[in-house]
């Protein structure tokens, strides 16, 4: 309960924060969508009971205190590792439920590798890679998912694709290998969208508990500061701009 | 309509107004105080409109919102 709140007569709680998340405040900025993304996936710890035997893999980028934010075991990764890191973790353990929660500029850059691979393996792994199309934490320079014309501190006339390519859709290239069993995108920029989102990272974690194997959920998300737009301008660019490259919905979804 | 209360944690909120936006009853607006990290933070506004429907607290991106909802115990007759 808040501490210095008065709740009066008659009244019963029925939203707190999950038992899974510290006390420690986050350290993202105002808007921020990591912050939804990563109270969903508390939620999930929470409502599977899967606290004392889950490690969090924590990435480089603006998420990379991760461990702070948690009550369970997390390992920091070195920038793209985190599922060669989490693959190590769940086969020398395989009682041991073990995500991996990565940025564009972690996944889908200096580590597609590791992550087309674990998928390939169809490693029993969850992923949360959140599509913010940007390097966030180190001050918003084009990242492989920036969108064509896009602004950014590297691309300052916009994002010429005959130049530096086109946004790599991760999601759509994992979702043509046998290995992965459930792909889906995601997004958070409303509450109803928020609902959605939870019930795609619950299923992930409850494949790995089934045995199913790897399961990612995107989410396409938006970093307000790098965009130089308020928050509430920055839900509008994923609506406006994002999604029109990064459209939602699951794209691979295997029931063994 | 039931009845809500939406309690922002202070020092958790950073301004952002998201919540703000999304409350479907206009419940929330910036109140007139800044926390100890500077942030002008969220607050009710119109407390007695809240509806106890939980949208702000699902798009908080901080979690610094707590939602409560009125549900008097039920009174039992005197036999
Ligand atoms: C080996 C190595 N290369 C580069 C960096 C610099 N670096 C830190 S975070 C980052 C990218 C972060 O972007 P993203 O993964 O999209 O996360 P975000 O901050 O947007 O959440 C980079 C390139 C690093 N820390 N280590
Ligand atoms: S820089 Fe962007 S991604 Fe990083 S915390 Fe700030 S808003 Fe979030
Ligand atoms: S609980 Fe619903 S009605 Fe009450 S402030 Fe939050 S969004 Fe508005
Ligand atoms: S959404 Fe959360 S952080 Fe943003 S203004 Fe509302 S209470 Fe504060």
């Amino acid at each position: 309960m808040l501490a210095d709140a008065k709740i009066p007569e008659g009244y019963v709680r029925v939203f707190r924060r999950p038992d899974s998340m510290s006390d420690a405040p986050y350290t993202y900025c105002p808007g921020c969508h990591h912050g939804v993304i990563g109270r969903l996936v508390a939620e999930a710890i929470d409502e599977l009971g899967i606290r004392g035997r889950t490690v969090g893999i924590a990435p480089v980028g603006c998420a990379v205190f991760l461990y702070r934010f948690y009550r369970c075991d997390f390992v920091q990764a070195a920038h793209g590792r985190a599922c060669a890191v989490a693959t190590g973790l769940k086969r020398a353990n395989p009682d041991l439920i073990v995500f991996s929660y990565q940025g564009d500029g972690d996944l889908a850059a200096i580590g597609t590798a590791e992550t087309v691979h674990a998928a390939n393996r169809g490693e029993n792994i969850t992923v949360i890679f959140v599509n913010n199309q940007i390097y966030g934490m180190t001050g918003g320079e084009m990242a492989p998912t920036t969108l064509p014309g896009q602004r950014t501190v590297t691309t300052p006339e916009g994002r010429d694709v005959r130049a530096t390519g086109y946004p790599l859709k991760i999601s759509e290239m994992l979702a043509q290998l046998d290995g992965p069993a459930y792909i889906t995108r995601q997004a958070v920029y409303d509450v109803r969208h928020v609902q959605m989102a939870r019930r795609a990272i619950l299923q992930a974690f409850r494949n790995q508990l089934e045995g199913k194997g790897f399961s990612m959920v995107e989410v396409v998300a938006a970093c307000p500061t790098n965009l130089k737009v308020s928050p509430v301008d920055g839900n509008k660019w994923v609506t406006e701009q994002a999604l029109r490259y990064f459209p939602l919905g699951d794209l691979k979804v295997r029931d063994r | 309509m039931p009845k809500g209360m939406a309690l922002i944690d202070r020092e958790r909120c950073k301004g952002c107004g998201l919540c703000i936006a999304a409350c479907p009853f206009g419940v929330l607006g910036f109140s007139d105080e800044y926390n100890s990290s500077g942030y002008n933070v969220a607050a009710m506004v119109h407390p007695e409109k809240c509806t106890g429907c939980i949208t702000c607290a699902q798009v908080c991106p901080d979690v610094a919102i707590e939602v409560y909802l009125f549900r008097p115990a039920p009174v039992r007759e005197a036999r």
